[in-house]
């Protein structure tokens, strides 16, 4: 059946316009704690199987491969009556990429949490943003306020590019991850300006 | 995050009820947002029971992935049924369709969401 735009409807007003960020990091870096200090609903979980890549295969009939799924934190924000700012905390590892190319796409960019004492956990997401041209920017947890190495080091140590903002950040305060995501909106809007 | 062995939280297996599929006629982002029309709260009552639950909780605007959370119905699952639900004129939603949206969003939309963000 077809839906006639024309049907009366009795809702008044626009559904809102959804946007979104992505915060990647390594495991128990504190992506939900991010989401969770700013998301006006307690972040919500949801399963995703790791099947999703084999896109147009009958999962139904491969009894067994969807015995794994990975779960996704998410957070909402309403940014006035007519826009939801949503953020999707996902696991870092390269074998959730299949997950972040439907994640991305149209998102205003990435938040990489950065653990200084375990570096090696965002590479895979510094990559992967890098390579296809997504808004990021590099935030360091600070753990009860202190951070093993100074952003100068972060910086050289993961190769991220002078033109990635890179900032301390606390994720269980608000007015923290606030500033994070807004040094990132501001970001891709700088980007978004630039000539092609 | 963490891989966790699938809870037996649905009583048949989750693709079962799109019959199969993996992917809707209307193909939608994850995040995009849906209301029930005055069709879907007027026959609501017919469908499925997953489907009613959908209408019962879009009745605020919620996105797919709320969906998914809330019912508990795996992202893709929830993706299919509410792909089907918006064609079908149950529910209503404001999102270009996800193969339009690889571009990231333009100049505009990102300044009301700087200044939403300012302003919380």
């Amino acid at each position: 059946m077809v839906f006639k735009r024309s049907e009366p409807a009795r809702k008044s007003g626009a559904v809102p316009i959804p946007v979104k960020i992505v915060v990647a990091g390594g495991y128990a870096v504190g992506k939900t704690t991010f989401v969770g200090s700013i998301s006006e609903i307690e972040p919500l979980t949801t399963e995703a199987a790791l099947t999703t890549h084999s896109q147009g295969v009958d999962i139904a009939g491969e009894a067994g491969k969807t015995s794994t799924t990975v779960a996704m934190d998410f957070g909402r924000i309403s940014l006035g009556d007519d826009l939801i700012l949503y953020l999707f905390g996902t696991p870092g590892q390269d074998r959730f990429h299949f997950m972040w190319d439907d994640l991305v796409r149209g998102a205003i960019g990435a938040v990489v949490l950065v653990d200084t004492s375990r570096l090696e956990d965002c590479f895979s997401a510094v990559d992967y943003f890098e390579s296809a041209g997504i808004p990021f920017v590099v935030a360091v947890n600070a753990f009860f306020g202190r951070i093993h190495h100074s952003l100068d080091d972060v910086r050289d140590a993961l190769a991220i590019p002078a033109s990635v903002p890179m900032m301390v950040t606390d994720a269980r305060d608000r007015a923290a991850t606030k500033s994070t995501l807004l040094e990132l909106v501001q970001h891709a809007l700088t980007r978004a300006s630039a000539p092609a | 995050m963490n891989e966790t062995p699938r809870e037996d939280r649905l009583r048949v297996r989750p693709y079962a009820l799109t019959g199969g599929r993996v992917r809707s006629s209307t193909e939608l982002a994850l995040e995009t947002i849906v209301r029930v029309t005055s069709r879907g709260e007027t026959n609501s009552h017919e469908l499925a029971t997953e489907r009613r639950q959908i209408c019962e909780l879009c009745s605020d605007p919620t996105s797919i992935v709320e969906v998914s959370a809330h019912l508990r119905l795996p992202l893709g699952v929830a993706r299919v049924l509410v792909g089907d639900m918006v064609t079908d004129g149950f529910l209503d939603c404001n999102a270009t369709p996800a193969a339009d949206q690889d571009s990231r969003p333009d100049l505009r939309l990102l300044e009301r969401v700087l200044d939403g963000l300012q302003a919380l």
